[in-house]
């Protein structure tokens, strides 16, 4: 069965690079949650079907798993599933 | 040589990214109507659910809720569209740096000089459509053609998610049997005309003499004729042209409806304002005033005078525009919207005759004031300073006709 999916913006730290590139370092759901990002493995402009939204889609490897983080405006979000 | 033009039309372009941004209103019908407090309360853009309903753009959000009983009824965010309309011109300056915007949701792409890197017309439109989808989830309609009206013709042709090619080899076929209204400047005044000469098609437009149209519709007449051929050479702006002002004008439907001659001077005030404000900014006065009406019934008329000397002064554009206002309307019904132009500009900083006349001083003296007070404004705010008779109407003198967005639409760069 299909779970809902919702768009949930996170907290995130994030480094610019001189070139002024973003290359974010951990998403921060909450106090328990941190997952420090392995290796950005894609970067580009995309829209989000499933919840909406235009952005930057970082293709982010964090925890062991691959998934998108998306910049969108000036903020960043997840889908999540519940 | 022959040209390769694309014209991109994004469909339904605000509905289209309020059904992106919200996942949730994609199959139901969704109208982005003007604000309805302002009473600027129009359906601006409707998504292609709701238009089988008979909801169109320019309709009252009454006459839409009408039509569609569920339709769901949004206020426009205009900072989003700027920004997925810049977006989609990042996409088109991939493939040429010949990108003419029309509004923000319509753009013409010259593409000639980019065939040899990106393939034939038809595969670079193919690859815009397929990007848009992807990076901004919204979809285009592609006239390729080898001049601008023509490729014009060719987005409207087919819709949504559409690319049409037309070309010497199917002109005739797919152009000729469009009504005559679909071509680019042909309002409903001109398509009256044209019925009354037994011409309702582009085809019909095309064939018919020259001589024949240049007597009925002047200089316009020929024009037509060229566009209903396919005939017209006018370039695709680079993207950093700027056009050439000729006129700069503000105009506001206002909060409620304009019953005295007192409302309607307050307005040209504030109007007034802008417009020498923008004048002095860009370095015009302007010789010709002009001022426009709308009453309740939506009928609308405009009056021009010139004046003596070119001016940028606020007070003397407002006292112009009201006495044509005061000439030319009897107050048969209430006014709903009101706005103020000046044209026929000239540099400011070049030299004019000056008057013996006192009023030569006083022009001078008004237009220091007025530099005055843009420099205040500027530095505290456009509140900081006002005109008194402003504060008289509060609905109406808040507004702040500089606050409008323009949208700078008009093929002839007019």
């Amino acid at each position: 069965m299909d779970r809902e999916r919702t768009k949930r913006y996170v907290p995130v730290i994030v480094r610019f690079e001189a070139d002024g590139r973003l290359r974010p370092q951990i998403i921060e759901f909450d106090e328990g949650h941190k997952y420090p990002i392995d290796k950005i493995l894609d970067v580009r402009r995309a829209a989000c079907q499933t919840v909406g939204g235009v952005g930057d889609r970082y293709t982010v490897r964090a925890a062991g798993k691959e998934r998108y983080l998306w910049f969108e405006r000036d903020r960043w979000f997840v889908i999540t599933t519940s | 040589m022959t040209r390769n033009i694309l014209h991109v039309d994004a469909n339904s372009f605000y509905a289209s990214v309020e059904c992106q941004r919200r996942p949730e209103l994609r199959n139901k019908p969704v109208a982005v109507c003007g604000s309805q407090e302002d009473r600027h309360g129009i359906v601006l853009t409707a998504n292609y659910i709701a238009k089988p309903y008979g909801v169109r753009t320019g309709q009252a959000i009454w006459q839409a809720k009408q039509c569609c009983p569920d339709l769901v009824v949004l206020p426009p965010d205009m900072a989003e569209y700027v920004r997925i309309s810049k977006y989609a011109r990042e996409i088109y300056e991939d493939y040429t740096d010949q990108v003419e915007a029309f509004g923000l949701d319509e753009s013409w792409l010259d593409v000639t000089g980019s065939t040899g890197l990106y393939g034939d017309p038809m595969t670079i439109a193919r690859e815009i459509s397929k990007r848009v989808k992807f990076e901004l989830g919204i979809t285009v309609s592609i006239g390729v053609a080898n001049n601008k009206i023509t490729a014009k013709l060719g987005s409207d042709y087919k819709k949504p998610d559409a690319i049409t090619r037309i070309e010497a080899d199917n002109y005739k076929e797919i152009v000729y049997p469009l009504p005559a209204k679909d071509l680019l400047y042909v309002g409903p005044a001109t398509v009256e005309k044209l019925r009354h000469m037994g011409i309702t098609t582009i085809g019909r437009l095309a064939e018919c003499p020259e001589s024949v149209l240049t007597y009925k519709f002047g200089k316009m007449g020929a024009v037509l004729r060229r566009f209903a051929n396919g005939w017209d050479p006018t370039p695709v702006r680079r993207q950093d042209y700027v056009r050439k002002v000729k006129s700069v004008g503000n105009s506001a439907t206002t909060p409620r409806d304009l019953t005295c001659d007192e409302d309607v001077h307050l307005m040209l005030y504030l109007l007034a304002e802008s417009v020498a404000s923008r004048l002095r900014e860009q370095g015009f006065r302007c010789t010709v005033v002009e001022v426009s009406m709308r009453d309740t019934s939506l009928f609308t008329f405009s009056r021009q005078q010139k004046l003596e000397m070119p001016t940028a002064s606020s007070e003397e554009i407002a006292n112009t525009a009201f006495k044509l206002f005061k000439q030319n309307y009897s107050w048969i019904r209430n006014i709903r919207s009101v706005g103020v132009r000046g044209s026929d500009l000239v540099d400011a900083s070049a030299g004019f005759q000056l008057s013996y006349l006192a009023d030569g001083i006083r022009r001078d003296k008004w237009e220091r004031i007025d530099a005055a007070v843009d420099q205040l404004r500027q530095e505290y705010g456009y509140m900081s300073v006002r005109r008194a008779v402003t504060c008289t109407d509060p609905v109406l003198g808040a507004i702040n006709p500089r606050g409008h967005t323009v949208h700078p639409v008009g093929y002839f760069g007019g």
